[in-house]
């Protein structure tokens, strides 16, 4: 018999209405605004007027080869009048097992999460890809939605949740290339808003003909097709325009941007956008 | 066709160290056809097509033999032979009657993929039959001996220097013959091959069931010369090609077209839907048609509930043509007839997963292909249904088993974690490029450098 029609779609299409509307709850006041925050309306989940309260998840890459850049995403938090705290049991968000399709692997990794993160008002993550993880494939492991409603990634959280647009002038006079994450440009749609943030504290970001396309990361794809791999990071590092630094929300990418930079000697730098954001608060008086 | 997608890597390792001329040919084509479609559809509403375009072919899917009974009736009511085949052997046989009780000596074949499923051109070969390709794509590499590379553009991996060189030598052109020169002289040779040939072969891009029409769309002129010159045709269908209605044909021809090359239908559209001259009164066209219906591994696909949704596929190779890891290669790495995102979904569905493998992971799940297919096929979900198959089916191996299972209970273990972690740190160079997946790394890529404090230790030394 053939079979009947099924659900299709990429899981976040069809999830990613219910999460814009939830954004939209928010008004979004002209400048930074903390201030304005008892004045906005709160998503059901919060359940008090206090300080707003953000949980960071650092991620496991974040924790191991960005350690300065998630400490930069706290400072930046801070600034913004948030309470940042760090629940110390968070590991990793499964993503390496599902991708590779270690499904109950995945699970348990999932399962320890959203146990971490019960509490967490927000959880903000400085990391693109892990955000899509939690959001699109969460709902499809665990019962609940509610981890995935409340994550955000740290550059959407500032813009969308937070309604601050301009960070600081700390960046005036850098010219810098954006690498879009996969996940964060396709799966929860995060493009503009790191940009943004960096033009309008004084960046150019000078367009790059490859700035979408992937780096050849892609988890143990790395390693199961180096190859093709690294091709992929050569095929964005020849086309890369000149720039000192590429900046990206994702851990992975640059890892793999950089290792191949590093390797064939191509004086660029590679950093992560936390640190970029937190570089153009400095610069606000 | 044989399998040989088991060696992916060794194939792609090979293409882009022995021939990187092939990345650059590949990259530098898919980008046109990336840039076209994006601009054939700038100002139409993408989404609605694409959204209409998926139901159609779902509803098809799922009242197929209605459809495809529907589409037999309406063919033979006009004469033509309609024939029903579930393997290759089977189309074998049919072409070897048809072959034999009309003393054909040579065939010419406009492209088709299915064709390469089946391994026609070898088994006519065998059967003492001159075989010619006449898409001009399709003729370079039969000249090359190779298959085709993309399922739109067969030579898309061939530059022009690569087809001046094997011109020269088969054809007698100039050796720096001008594009305009190569293409006559390849007109030049398939004119009298379309004049003196006994049988054309064709595949069909839809089958209308309501009318019980076979649509080919291309751009040389080849197509329509193979499907009216030579007195008998036949026509390779798969069963999947089908359409409802006579309606719905339109607007596929135009999303099909736009999705695959950017222009806003096909310089040719054919109908085939009979022989020439019959009772249904066809002023033209060959005196006998046949029609075989090819499974081939689709019933299979159809009827498995994860994955049935690939065979909305139109074959417009937007997915190829968006696709990173295709780039760098070209579609040969895929070792079977369907390559890219495509081969990753649809090939283990056809031939099965242990003869494809590592095809679903060929692919960083970089969602590109998603947006562009123009059937909204979900792709990536599809390539993640068949990795955890192969996960299931213990044919990852082992060591990566075992690998993910350390990680997942250190990962719910927050300090062997962090212990884990800090290990990283101080592992020197010549440790981590030893280890087993790390090695693979370091082939190409300096390894991550972990040393300083971790966050958890800057978290706990308080951040100011
Ligand atoms: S899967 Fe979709 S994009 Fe790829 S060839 Fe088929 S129809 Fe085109």
């Amino acid at each position: 018999m053939a079979p009947q029609s099924q659900g299709t779609g990429h899981p976040c299409y069809a999830y990613g209405g219910g999460l814009s509307t939830a954004r939209r709850h928010f008004e979004k006041p002209a400048q930074l605004g903390w201030e304005h925050h008892a004045a906005r309306q709160l998503p059901g989940h919060c359940t008090s007027l206090g300080p707003m309260r953000v949980s960071l998840f650092v991620t496991c890459l974040g924790d191991r080869f960005f350690a300065n850049a998630a400490a930069d995403a706290v400072r930046l938090l801070r600034s913004l009048d948030i309470d940042v705290d760090f629940p110390p049991n968070q590991t990793c968000c499964g993503q390496p097992a599902w991708n590779s399709g270690h499904v109950p692997e995945a699970l348990q990794m999932a399962t320890h999460t959203a146990a971490v993160f019960a509490k967490a008002d927000y959880v903000v993550l400085p990391s693109g890809s892990c955000t899509a993880m939690l959001r699109c494939t969460y709902p499809r492991l665990l019962e609940s939605p509610a981890l995935a409603e409340r994550s955000y990634e740290l550059a959407e959280f500032v813009v969308d949740v937070l309604g601050v647009t301009e960070l600081g002038d700390g960046l005036a006079g850098r010219r810098i290339a954006y690498h879009h994450g996969c996940h964060a440009l396709r799966e929860i749609g995060v493009k503009e808003q790191p940009l943004r943030l960096l033009e309008s504290a004084g960046a150019t970001v000078v367009p790059w003909e490859m700035d979408e396309e992937c780096c050849g990361f892609g988890g143990l794809f790395a390693v199961k097709a180096p190859e093709v791999s690294v091709a992929m990071a050569d095929r964005k590092l020849d086309t890369l325009p000149d720039v000192e630094t590429v900046v990206s929300a994702d851990g992975g990418c640059l890892l793999q941007l950089d290792g191949r930079a590093r390797r064939r000697g191509k004086p660029v730098r590679f950093r992560p956008l936390a640190s970029l954001l937190w570089e153009a608060r400095l610069g606000s008086a | 066709m044989e399998v040989h997608s088991r060696d992916y890597r060794d194939r792609a390792r090979r293409i882009i160290t022995e021939t990187p001329e092939v990345r650059e040919s590949v990259t530098a084509a898919t980008r046109t056809f990336v840039d076209n479609r994006r601009e054939a559809f700038a100002d139409l509403d993408e989404a609605a097509l694409s959204g209409w375009a998926k139901e159609v072919k779902s509803h098809a899917l799922t009242h197929l033999a209605d459809y495809l009974e529907e589409a037999e009736t309406r063919l033979v009511e006009r004469g033509a032979h309609v024939h029903w085949a579930e393997t290759a052997s089977d189309v074998h046989r049919i072409f070897e009657r048809i072959v034999e009780e009309n003393a054909v000596r040579k065939v010419v074949k406009a492209k088709s993929m299915l064709s390469e499923e089946l391994a026609l051109n070898p088994f006519l070969e065998s059967c003492g039959v001159e075989v010619f390709e006449t898409d001009l794509g399709e003729y370079i590499i039969q000249l090359l001996g190779e298959p085709p590379s993309h399922i739109v553009g067969p030579s898309i991996h061939k530059s022009l220097e690569d087809t001046r060189v094997i011109f020269h030598e088969r054809l007698g052109t100039a050796r720096d013959a001008s594009p305009e020169d190569l293409a006559a002289a390849a007109r030049d040779f398939l004119r009298e091959t379309f004049l003196t040939a006994d049988l054309g072969v064709s595949g069909g891009n839809f089958l209308v069931a309501e009318t019980g029409s076979i649509a080919l769309i291309e751009n040389e002129g080849n197509i329509r010369l193979s499907t009216s010159v030579p007195r008998i045709h036949v026509a390779l269908v798969g069963i999947e090609k089908v359409l409802p209605r006579w309606a719905d044909l339109s607007t596929f021809l135009q999303v099909t077209a736009k999705s695959a090359t950017g222009q806003p239908v096909g310089c040719f559209v054919s109908i085939i839907q009979g022989p020439g001259g019959s009772a249904a009164g066809e002023p033209d066209g060959p005196e006998e048609l046949h029609v075989i219906l090819v499974d081939n591994g689709r019933t299979r696909v159809l009827a498995d509930p994860e994955i049935w949704e690939a065979l909305r596929c139109v074959r417009c190779g937007a997915c190829l043509n968006i696709c990173p890891v295709y780039r760098q290669t070209g579609g040969h790495a895929y070792g079977y007839v369907y390559s890219g995102p495509l081969g990753g979904i649809l090939n283990p569905g056809l031939v099965g997963l242990e003869e494809t493998l590592p095809l679903p992971f060929a692919s960083t799940a970089c969602g590109a292909c998603a947006d562009v297919c123009p059937v909204r096929i979900p792709i990536p979900e599809l390539l993640h249904v068949w990795r955890r198959r192969a996960v299931e089916r213990g044919l990852t191996g082992s060591e990566e088993r075992t690998a993910l299972g350390l990680f997942a209970s250190a990962a719910t273990r927050s300090r062997l974690f962090g212990w884990a972690e800090n290990l990283a740190g101080v592992l020197p160079d010549w440790v981590i490029r030893r280890l087993p997946m790390l090695r693979e790394w370091s082939d190409g890529r300096e390894p991550p450098r972990a040393t300083g404090p971790t966050f958890r230790e800057l978290w706990d030394e308080g951040i100011e």
